[in-house]
């Protein structure tokens, strides 16, 4: 009973549930080519999200992640348009998405400003940036090399690559968080601050390495982002950290930090991700996705405050019994 | 109630040790007013057509409207909460106001509704924060996608247009010279939300709460009741926005606004409010809008894009707060 | 008094602190103090508030760096930069509030920060797990390893915390109040545990302010005083008059002063309270003039019935009627609206609004008397709360100081400072000198007795059973939210107290 009381088996049913009425209208939905095609699609959203959990789960919060893609994105398809390697860009968007989450990591750590002011200032800067290496011209997809944008969608498998990367980061957090010192220190910043510094713990220097990892998943998703729909401009991924908070939120990870799995987070992202394929599919104008996704939140949040319990203590005997 | 009259048997402790003039001195506030007089020094050497009266006048226009919902956002986050919901209220008012504009209403109950839509969207955030206790930040972001969601929902790609000429007179009026309807609301704005944060027992509980929420429900403050109500001053507050930002581009689409909430949470963190709550003031937020809109107008003036512009508001929102904690670690 | 330093003759001591000073802006923590700490031994800290207690134990867990002064570890010196130094030193510590993570489980938080690692360098969960059971057996804790801490009680959670300290081979084990939220069952496992890691040579340093316990389990004690060494010896050549002495600087002879008050009319009757989950029927009367003692276990519910009385909390039933009228209490404007308040046990939490000042935290609940039309009048509040800050004699710089640089003591007055300047016809004071050194205790008692005096009418929850009989003109035991038993004269005794409490008609613990 205990697996039914679970969150994440919760968000599970949840999910099966929505497939299951989307079924209903267009059963090729659910058709195994299809879903693998959503979870491909979904991808970016995922890899993201579970960068933003590990920063969450440290009590912060990164509003960058979106700016941080568009820069290294766009720097991807400058460096190859001069000519540079795949595997090098690849490194290097990497390394840049880390620097740019290093920079939030480091004002955090080193100057104790509050996460979520820090990040929307870089934010803006950030993407402001592209404004600046760019003059606002776009680089379109005659302009990027083939290999550059068949990358991504190269099948293996039956799974295009960026899915198959998408696993690769899931699994990767998994062991990350679960057996690293790294992630259950993650946990234990955000669940209790002041006893880590007792355990030795340094709840600055673990926050800072969730903003790296947060904006080296940044970096990366940037070049994928940009080779899948072949374009690349200021205004790409706009507002696209809000959707990444929402994975979240709708994945169980606690705004107060401390809590939340990787199971979830996949989930809360694979919710949105199927909303925004499947409204086209059932003949819902995409013009709903916005409020139910809002909405999706909301009762998100709801469910998992329910589930925290009523604050009161339980002292009468036969209370024990009831609760 | 018998009781005898306390005696007078401890110590003597003065009321204060240092003045509040000399506090004001030593202020956040006082900092930033020096970095705006800065600002206004180095831009008037800048372009020959930035002390032009009729310029200034048209340049407030890009921070009058923010800052409204910044005296009210200023409150909230002293409390302790945030609403990340406002520009997404600015459209779903915009928006039902286009509405009733189509269905033939007059000026005053397009206003009207506006304003309504504005309450009922902070009336909503207000009972699921104060009222269920759920966290603002998840809130709010949940009902900016639905707010904004719905007017998608209502509006599509399209547009409203062909506001009525009495609708123009809020975001384009004039009640004096150079001083428009929007900048003189601006002004009684930032006196009335003034009074109520400084000079009232309401503003006491919005900072007692912000210090220590528990404390002050243990000391008789009905802490959700305070709550409630400036969710509805942050609803109220978009909706008189979304009513001047309508009458000014006197058209409605569901991405107008975009991005103004962070904006809004600019202007209140640069005016020296901690995001943390506890602390912080109205006059702080009046500088910081002046200053952001000197820096915007400065820029405009100097033909730098308005993207550019947004590195400059990022840089020195990090910049003021960054800079006294560097001096700090490297005084040490 | 001369520093005795007379260990078991042969025994080197495993700390050693000399000299050590630490000051803060305006305060003066610690002023060349010393300390010695031997293995198998416990040595008790005692010390007012203020004292210098909780900066030495950061000193000695590596949070703060002192000044001046050595820290000797097996004779070298040594020093600790960062909390991971003192822990490689082998120097842990329980405090009053867990220092452990909620979410991560039993084992997790055994090895949190020294987890053992496979080769490829991520952590080995079997044999976490076996070492966790391991060090768990060895103290007598029965609990699973992989449980979640989140669902354990606060016994076990100290428990965990030993196990811990166990598992970093501490040498020196720091107990901080350990027993403050425990049930009297459960103090008496800690003892046996306190003997257990004697047994296995740590040297244990132990701060509380209960003597009996103190007496009971230390070997030596060491005395600290505004921030300076007062002396140090063997428990058994020392009295508890002359610790008390040392503590405070002179004699304090009336710990509780009661003073014959008349009790007068019925001021507050109280019937059928319940709640769904917390307690049930409530029922009792309070008189003017009256101290009437709450006792009971730690969870038995005395600050849930308060706490409703107080508006904070709904119960589902029962009445209250104040003075003549009867009263729906459910919010805490409420309560205080009907002259009943509640100076709450949580000072830090639930006390003061620190950032707040002086001042401001005096008139928080009489806004509405001090402003018009609501709008503030600072001239009004100042002169409020200079009349009750003088009252209570507030050691304070100015009364727009902050209140979170008051001491505790100093807190705990701005709080009681503010409910009198409402003139309530009740007072409801949830375990008032808990934390609280013995100097300040008296004052506190004598404050009650002159509030009782004057006509206040007085409801004190305590857990110590002296203050309680001290104090108390009648005592009501609660147990598992229910009213066991009330006393009053000569049937308040220790032993009734306790069977009450307890539940048992036998022996009294």
């Amino acid at each position: 009973m205990t697996l039914l009381k679970s969150r994440e088996a919760i968000l599970a049913l949840a999910i099966l549930l929505l497939l299951a009425v989307v079924a209903t209208r267009f059963p090729a939905f659910v058709a195994p080519a299809n879903l693998a095609r959503v979870f491909t699609d979904t991808s970016p959203l995922i890899i993201l999200a579970l960068g933003q959990m590990v920063v969450i789960l440290t009590k912060c919060i990164d509003l960058s992640v979106a700016a941080n893609l568009a820069l290294a994105g766009m720097i991807a398809a400058m460096m190859n348009g001069a000519g540079v390697p795949l595997p090098l860009i690849l490194l290097v968007v990497i390394a840049l998405g880390a620097a740019l989450g290093a920079v939030n990591g480091l004002m955090v750590w080193q100057l104790g400003i509050p996460s979520i002011v820090v990040t929307l200032g870089t934010m803006t800067i950030y993407r402001g940036t592209i404004f600046l290496l760019t003059d606002g011209k776009w680089i379109n997809a005659h302009q990027m090399t083939d290999a550059f944008k068949a990358f991504p969608r190269a099948v293996v498998l039956g799974l295009p690559v960026m899915g198959w990367i998408a696993v690769a980061v899931i699994a990767g957090f998994a062991v990350l968080v679960n057996r690293t010192a790294l992630g259950r220190a993650f946990y234990a910043v955000g669940g209790n601050p002041h006893a880590a510094v007792y355990t030795g713990i340094s709840v600055g220097r673990t926050q800072c390495a969730a903003f790296v990892i947060s904006g080296a998943l940044a970096g990366f998703a940037g070049y994928l982002w940009v080779a899948r729909y072949a374009v690349a401009y200021v205004d790409i991924a706009g507002g696209f950290e809000l959707d990444v908070v929402a994975a979240c939120v709708i994945g169980g990870i606690a705004i107060a930090g401390g809590a939340g799995s990787v199971a979830g987070c996949v989930m809360g992202a694979l919710f949105l991700g199927i909303v925004k394929n499947a409204l086209p599919v059932v003949g819902i104008s995409p013009f709903w996705q916005m409020a139910i996704s809002g909405s999706a939140i909301l009762i998100a949040i709801a469910f998992n405050a329910r589930r925290s319990g009523p604050q009161g203590r339980i002292i009468l005997k036969h209370a024990e019994h009831r609760a | 109630m018998t009781q005898a009259a306390p005696p007078m048997t401890g110590r003597q402790i003065p009321d204060r040790l240092v003045s509040p003039a000399k506090r004001a001195l030593r202020s956040w506030e006082a900092l930033l007013l020096l970095v705006g007089v800065a600002i206004f020094v180095a831009n008037s050497f800048a372009s020959p057509y930035f002390l032009d009266p009729w310029n200034l006048s048209d340049a407030s226009f890009n921070f009058t409207e923010k800052a409204l919902i910044a005296f009210a956002m200023a409150m909230l986050i002293i409390a302790g909460e945030i609403d990340l919901s406002v520009a997404s209220i600015i459209a779903l008012a915009s928006t039902v106001m286009g509405a009733a504009m189509v269905a033939g209403l007059p000026v005053p109950a397009l206003v009207a509704l506006g304003l309504l839509t504005g309450l009922a969207c902070g009336a909503f955030n207000g009972l699921l924060v104060a009222g269920f206790g759920l966290p603002s930040i998840v809130v709010t972001i949940g009902t900016m996608s639905l707010f904004r969601g719905i007017s998608y929902i209502l509006l599509g790609d399209g547009a409203f247009t062909g506001y009525p000429e009495g609708l123009a007179w809020f975001g384009q009026g004039y009640v004096w010279w150079v001083f428009s309807f929007e900048l003189v609301l601006f002004a009684v704005m930032a006196v009335v939300f003034g009074l109520l944060l400084h000079r009232t027992n309401f503003g006491r509980m919005v900072y007692a709460i912000g210090n220590n929420a528990t404390a002050a429900r243990f000391s008789g403050i009905r802490v959700d009741r305070v709550r409630f109500i400036l969710f509805l001053l942050t609803g109220l507050t978009s909706g008189i926005a979304a009513v001047c930002l309508t009458s000014r581009l006197g058209s409605t689409r569901p991405s107008i606004a975009t991005g103004w909430e962070l904006e809004v949470v600019t202007m209140v963190v640069l005016g020296g409010v901690s995001i943390l709550g506890g602390s912080g003031s109205i006059p702080g937020v009046v500088i910081a809008a002046l200053v952001m809109g000197l820096v915007t107008f400065g820029l405009g003036l100097l033909n730098v894009p308005g993207i550019v512009m947004s590195i400059i508001i990022g840089a020195l929102l990090i910049g003021v707060i960054a800079l006294p904690r560097l001096w700090k670690m490297v005084r040490k | 008094m001369q520093a005795q330093s007379q260990a078991v003759p042969g025994t080197q001591a495993v700390l050693s602190l000399r000299g050590i000073s630490k000051s803060f802006p305006g305060v003066r923590a610690l002023n060349g103090v010393q300390l010695d700490l031997y293995p198998g031994q416990v040595t008790a800290l005692i010390g007012e508030n203020g004292a210098g207690k909780s900066t030495i134990v950061k000193i000695l867990t590596g949070i703060y760096q002192p000044e001046e002064g050595s820290i000797t570890v097996d004779g070298r010196e040594t020093h600790f930069p960062t909390a991971q130094a003192a822990s490689a030193a082998g120097v842990t510590a329980i405090h009053q509030e867990t220092v452990l993570f909620d979410e991560l489980t039993v084992a997790e938080n055994i090895f949190i920060g020294h987890a053992p690692r496979t080769r490829l360098g991520l952590i080995d969960r079997a044999e976490m797990l076996a070492g966790a059971q391991r060090l768990l057996a060895s103290i007598g804790a029965d609990l699973d390893p992989k449980a979640r801490l989140r669902d354990l009680g606060i016994a076990s959670k100290h428990l965990v915390a030993i196990a811990r300290a166990l598992s970093i081979d501490a040498r020196v084990v720091i107990m901080d109040e350990p027993t403050a939220a425990l049930s009297h069952k459960e103090i008496h496992e800690l003892y046996d545990l306190v003997e257990k890691l004697k047994a296995q040579g740590k040297a244990i340093l132990f701060i509380s302010h209960k003597f009996d316990e103190i007496f009971r389990i230390a070997d030596r004690w060491t005395v600290f005083r505004d921030g300076q060494f007062i002396g140090t010896g063997q428990m058994a050549d020392v009295t508890e008059a002359a610790l008390v002495q040392m503590m405070v600087g002179r004699a304090v002879d009336q710990i509780y002063p009661k003073r014959p008050a008349r009790i007068g009319r019925p001021v507050l009757t109280v019937s059928g309270y319940g709640h769904p989950t917390e307690f049930e029927d409530i029922g009792f009367t309070l008189h003017q003039g009256e101290i009437l003692g709450f006792y009971g276990l730690v969870g038995a519910g005395r600050s849930e019935v308060m706490q409703a009385l107080f508006g904070i909390t709904r119960p589902s039933k029962g009445a209250c009627r104040v003075g003549d009228e009867i009263r729906v209490i459910r919010t805490t404007a409420q309560a205080v609206e009907a002259g009943i308040v509640y100076v709450p046990e949580d000072r830090g939490k639930q006390g003061a609004v620190k950032g707040l000042p002086i001042f401001q935290n005096v008139t928080l609940p009489s806004l509405a008397r001090t402003s018009r039309a609501g709008f503030l009048r600072l001239a009004e509040e100042f002169k409020l709360a200079r009349e009750y800050t003088q009252r209570l004699d507030l050691r304070a710089a100015s009364l727009d100081q902050d209140v979170g640089l008051l001491s505790g003591g100093n807190q705990q007055k701005v709080v009681i400072a503010k409910w009198l300047a409402t003139k309530p016809r009740v007072i409801i004071l949830d375990e008032p000198t808990k934390g609280i050194d013995i100097g300040s205790k008296a004052a506190v008692h004598d404050f009650m007795s002159e509030l009782a005096a004057e006509g206040l009418a007085v409801i004190m929850v305590s857990s110590e059973i002296p203050e309680v009989l001290g104090m108390s003109d009648r005592v009501i035991v609660m147990r598992e939210g229910r009213i066991a038993a009330e006393f009053a004269g000569a049937a308040m005794t220790p032993e009734n107290l306790v069977r009450a409490a307890v539940g048992i008609t036998g022996e009294a613990a």
